[in-house]
């Protein structure tokens, strides 16, 4: 077995052993890179060539010096016989929405593209004192606005490993094609409305959405201050449940890190799922979106192949002891969507309005008169247009005649999509379930530029993903198995309030109950 | 804007233009932006199919005591950091930070003119 098919438990191990050297790691991962990634997003990027739209290019920045000093340090403390972490020798990729002392950090933005951070974000510092090795920062929509990574200013922009035809998912787009092509074993990713989870079922990889307040945000450039969560994307739910171990726990510089003890995620992995209350929920089984023709919202069922995935999952965790609690009513999961485009509109306006020209990254380099135009000039000439938008929604919405009618209505929706999963996690209430078990995605990833430029049917894709984030729970995205179109499905566990180690024992029994499936044999295009 | 729950049958013709030309370049204006007639065209036409979606929120009953979430997990004393001491502390790398800016002078950042009038 080559290197990087191996997992990222394993290879810290033998790298803890001194049976492998995390230098030699890092050259595989390199080379890997090389082989599958292509040039990197920039501003002036010119045409696609028929090469570029073969490769992956997850990558903004490779930090291949910081790595290689990483590296160097693990393979000389382990040889000195000093203590090395639980991630010696993983490479790993960090979404460019994180600050990384001394690297670009540039949220896929021209409004930030000439900022080099003089900090590292808790989440990764915590990761590099683990002894993981950052190759470098990889590719989102812009400020995190999408789910499909198109929207970044940087291109050309990522492409799934699965089909380079089809979008990796988003936001943490780069993340998840980075873990799916193998050129990293771990990323950190962010999800505020499904970020991390759709981009990972698109990929056919693990992304958790630990509980709001497990992993510290300092350093993460804000999009939904109430919403975003930091979290892992993995190959297996091992990796991502050790990826969790190092980040989680309080933190002095984010006073919305909640002080809830971290428990040991890998020792409970293998308690099975024998007795567990596994719930499903019609409400999960269909979609609402807007028909692309009239703009009026519709119902319908979900594809068959993806509603048959879940089930699948749900007979097989039936077989491993698992309950099956069905019919468990989630009857606010529609509005999730309506909901996010005030909330999150709301908090992102008031969070973009510190990209003046002023403190920090772009300002026009055209003339202006006074300090007024100089700020209209720059927003608009380094904003595009998914920021621009959702900053004018944000603050028609919240606008003094307006903002009960919307934003507050809105708040008030989302006490009842809290309020739905209260009640199915309640253990004296009548479904008392301790997992709620759902599609992840209504769709496998789409084609590139099918979607992209209609802001409201993008956000769709996220309406089985966002109520976790309104409600503040934890969510995980595991492969559940390959459509005929030859890409992945995914399949989600919702658990209560930091809980994450539910979703890991259910994640990992059903990833060993279906370790031989034929599905699980196929690999993405660019591994072949 | 109020009057549109209280016409449903005009609501459809009247949401898509919630947000008319006039409006839009007033919200231009607030959020500090400028923007060429394409632009302004897709970004009015796309605002005006969000509140398409988010107008959904109307036909959900609530009850005088729905709160509202600002937050979806519930913070107790036990989970909540306390606030930091109010101390002033140290900043190892100020240089770093003000090199950021596009313009400084002696340690202060640098602003262009800001629009003012003269009082007599």
């Amino acid at each position: 077995m080559s290197i990087l098919e191996q997992s990222a438990f394993n290879i810290a191990q033998k790298v803890q052993h001194g049976e492998l050297s995390a230098v030699e790691v890092l050259e595989a991962a390199l080379e890997r890179i090389e082989a599958v990634d292509g040039r990197p997003g920039t501003l002036d990027y010119g045409e696609l060539t028929e090469e570029d739209k073969a490769k992956v290019h997850a990558f903004l920045t490779l930090t291949a010096d910081r790595a290689r000093q990483q590296a160097d340090e693990v393979d000389s403390r382990v040889k000195a016989g000093n203590w090395v972490g639980p991630l010696a020798g993983v490479p790993v990729t960090v979404k460019d929405i994180f600050c990384v002392r001394d690297t670009p950090s540039t949220a896929a933005s021209r409004i930030l593209a000439n900022f080099t951070a003089p900090y590292t974000a808790t989440a990764v510092e915590r990761l590099e004192v683990a002894g993981a090795l950052t190759l470098g920062k990889v590719n989102l929509d812009e400020f995190t606005y999408g789910s499909s990574t198109e929207s970044s200013a940087f291109q050309p922009s990522t492409r799934n490993p699965w089909n380079t035809f089809r979008v990796p998912g988003g936001s943490s787009g780069g993340s998840t094609a980075s873990v799916a092509a193998g050129e990293a074993l771990l990323s950190l990713g962010t999800d505020t409305a499904g970020s991390i989870r759709q981009p990972a079922a698109f990929c056919g990889v693990v992304g958790l959405k630990p509980t709001y307040g497990r992993v510290s945000r300092y350093g993460l450039i804000a999009f939904g201050s109430s919403l975003d969560c930091p979290g892992p994307v993995a190959r297996n739910v091992r990796d991502a449940a050790l990826m969790l171990s190092v980040m989680a726990g309080a933190d002095r510089r984010d006073s919305t890190a909640a002080i809830v003890p971290v428990p040991d995620y890998l020792e409970s992995l293998e308690q099975g799922v024998k007795g567990m209350r596994v719930g499903l929920s019609p409400d999960y089984m269909r979609i609402t979106f807007p028909d692309p023709r009239t703009g009026d919202l519709v119902q319908r069922d979900l594809p068959d192949e993806i509603r048959d995935a879940t089930l699948h999952a749900a007979e097989i965790l039936a077989n491993q002891g698992a309950e099956i609690v069905e019919d468990v009513p989630m009857p606010n999961t529609a509005y999730g969507i309506p909901a996010y485009f005030v909330i999150s509109r709301v908090e992102a306006a008031s969070n973009l309005h510190r990209y003046d020209g002023v403190k920090f990254g772009y300002r026009t380099k055209n003339d202006f008169r006074d300090l007024s135009e100089m700020y209209r000039k720059t927003r608009a000439e380094g904003f595009g247009l998914q920021p621009k938008l959702r900053i004018l929604m944000g603050m028609y919405v919240s606008a003094a005649q307006y903002s009960e009618q919307y934003y507050a209505r809105a708040l008030r929706v989302r006490s009842l999509i809290r309020s739905d999963f209260d009640i199915a996690f309640d253990p004296e209430g009548a479904y008392r379930v301790d997992a709620l078990l759902t599609p992840t995605t209504p769709t496998t990833a789409f084609k590139m530029a099918d979607v992209y430029g209609d802001s409201v049917l993008m956000q769709y894709a996220d309406q089985l993903t966002v109520p976790a984030n309104h409600a503040g729970v934890p969510g995980i995205s595991v492969p559940g198995g390959i459509a005929s179109d030859g890409l992945p499905i995914g399949i989600q566990f919702l658990a209560p309030d930091f809980a994450e180690e539910t979703l890991f024992q259910l994640g990992h029994t059903f990833e060993q109950a279906t370790a031989d499936a034929d599905w699980r044999q196929l690999k993405p295009q660019v591994l072949k | 804007m109020k009057h549109y729950l209280t016409l449903p049958d005009q609501m459809e013709q009247l949401m898509t233009e919630e947000i008319t030309p006039e409006l839009f370049e007033r919200l231009v204006e607030l959020a500090a932006f400028a923007f060429d007639p394409e632009e302004a065209e897709y970004l009015r036409r796309e605002l005006n199919k969000q509140l398409k979606a988010i107008h959904q929120l109307e036909a959900v009953p609530l009850e005088a005591d729905v709160p509202l979430a600002s937050h979806g997990v519930t913070y107790t004393p036990q989970t909540r950091a306390a606030l930091r001491e109010d101390v002033w502390e140290s900043c190892d790398n100020p240089d770093e930070i003000l090199k950021q800016a596009p313009q400084v002078k002696d340690g202060y950042i640098i602003v262009p003119d800001i629009p003012h009038t003269k009082l007599d």
